[in-house]
């Protein structure tokens, strides 16, 4: 006996364990996905593929087909969602920020802005944007700036960096560090002054999403931890909700397809390539 | 030294990134006054590389003004430590890179840091232009024009790096403003003839440049010119 349980014997410690598995957490993923109890409005729950509350301090990741409809949601105002996305038929093709803000012409991420790969590619789409608070600058926090900043940036400790837990996330997919570049982040805003100062505007309030198409099969990885800039001295995040649908990559019909040359031309390629390999 | 005399041969490849005839060239000289361990031209087009020692200052010079150099940083003794553009950013809280910056790998330590610079502000924003995203930028016609991605996947081979190990990188001499809007892109350069740059190697780091030769937009005035790279040492730095 430990304090109230009996974990004595094998068969004990079976029922003990397994007593445990009805139980829930205000973070956990919920399957199957079409259990949520979460479910985005307007959405046929069969079609669900992924359902999860990811944990402040907490990270997601998870391979999705041509077409998948991502959201992610900021349940509280306080969520960061530091994104990566890879090909995962060629994980080497991946997410360049440089290339997301300059080929757009635009250095701040909103509806219809695509994420591209240094390969002349759409990885995937932002297709929805309630919030408009975003950061393509800033990155993720590293070990050095949390330890500054908290004390400790270990992974499982109380203020993981946004870097060990996208370098956790990564390898479960057979990543390394190499393979990981600047990622983009959700939900806190950072704008650029006349003077280049990174100016921090925090989040829009609770219950924003955005939602990303997959515009090819992608690795996608979710580190929900708070934006480096965040003034706050301690360490603040709020949950970060994910729902995954099965849907339609973009195409001609869609207005931000051919919103610009250069993003018509990136669609374009994007398809050139996954026909070639039959997709 | 002369620098245009170089014979032209017969070839069907574009090879494009040649200076007009005329340009005007000023080579310079090291930023920081110290013993010279090392003073390398780097044509139009061409890439580069070079471990510069800690301690030891790296002087670009911006020979015919207005040249893109695209810039990628390792740790020497392990390249899986490397620039990392935000870091970088978050850690002077700035989208430019000006004197006193510090270059920031992606576990947030100091790899370079820039000891003097000779025009208002360097871009790190903008990243390097490619074949591929040339497509994009300019139209499927430039697929066969040259890239930095080239430059830099051809010498990073060199060093046993691969794709893998491209990430975002500094333009020397290149403008890339942002406006309130969001609205980005490279512009007119701020630099000219034999301004430069200075950059401390706070460990030793492997410096891998491209000499950009894109023809489609002002990164280089339109006329790629040379670059002069000058290493200095000197006895109160050295580590």
């Amino acid at each position: 006996m430990v304090g109230a349980r009996d974990t004595a014997s094998v068969l004990a410690a079976r029922a003990d364990a397994r007593a445990q598995g009805s139980n829930v957490s205000d973070w956990m993923p919920y399957l199957p996905a079409a259990s949520s109890p979460f479910a985005p409005e307007g959405v046929d729950p069969s079609a669900l593929v992924w359902a999860e509350t990811v944990a402040p301090g907490g990270y997601t990741h998870k391979v999705v087909a041509r077409g998948t409809r991502l959201r992610l949601e900021d349940v509280t105002g306080d969520a960061c969602a530091h994104v990566l996305v890879f090909n995962a038929l060629e994980p080497w093709e991946r997410l360049n920020v440089a290339d997301t803000q300059k080929i757009p012409w635009q250095a701040y991420l909103g509806a219809g802005h695509p994420l591209l790969s240094g390969e002349g590619r759409v990885l995937a789409t932002v297709v929805a944007d309630t919030s408009a608070h975003h950061d393509a600058f800033c990155g993720t926090s590293s070990d050095e700036w949390n330890v500054v900043k908290y004390g400790d940036a270990a992974p499982q400790g109380p203020s993981p960096s946004g870097r060990a837990l996208l370098t956790l996330a990564g390898v479960k997919h057979g990543l390394t560090p190499r393979d990981l570049p600047p990622s983009v982040s959700f939900f806190q805003g950072v704008r650029v002054e006349d003077d280049g100062a990174l100016a921090w505007q925090g989040s829009a309030g609770p219950g924003t999403y955005v939602d990303l198409v997959a515009e090819m099969p992608l690795i996608v990885l979710v580190a929900n931890v708070p934006h480096p800039l965040d003034p706050r001295t301690d360490y603040v995040v709020g949950p970060l909700r994910v729902h995954a649908w099965r849907g339609d990559p973009s195409g001609p019909a869609d207005e931000h397809y051919s919103a610009s040359p250069e993003r018509e031309r990136a669609y374009l390629n994007t398809t050139d390539y996954l026909e070639a390999r039959g997709l | 030294m002369s620098t245009d005399t170089v014979e032209t041969i017969r070839t069907t490849v574009p090879v494009g990134a040649q200076y007009a005839p005329g340009s005007l060239l000023d080579w310079s000289e090291a930023l920081v006054p110290g013993d010279i361990v090392l003073d390398e031209r780097v044509a139009p087009n061409a890439p580069w590389s070079a471990v510069v020692r800690a301690g030891d200052v790296l002087t670009i010079v911006d020979v015919g003004g207005n040249q893109s150099a695209d810039c990628l940083m390792f740790n020497a003794h392990d390249t899986s430590e490397r620039y990392s553009v935000p870091d970088t950013l978050t850690w002077q809280g700035n989208a430019y890179v000006r004197e006193g910056t510090v270059l920031r790998s992606g576990l947030g330590r100091p790899l370079m840091t820039v000891v003097g610079n000779e025009i208002d502000r360097q871009d790190t924003i903008g990243g390097a232009c490619s074949k591929e995203s040339n497509t994009l930028r300019y139209g499927h016609h430039t697929a066969y024009q040259h890239g930095c991605r080239e430059n830099f996947l051809a010498e990073a081979s060199r060093h046993g790096l691969t794709s893998r190990d491209l990430v975002s990188n500094l333009n020397w001499f290149m403008n890339v403003p942002v406006e309130a809007d969001g609205a980005l892109g490279i512009v007119d350069g701020l630099s000219a003839p034999g301004r430069r740059v200075a950059i401390r190697a706070d460990m030793d780091v492997l410096v891998i440049v491209s000499n950009c030769p894109q023809m489609n937009n002002p990164c280089n005035e339109f006329n790629p010119t040379p670059l002069r790279m000058i290493v200095t040492r000197n006895e109160d730095t050295v580590r």
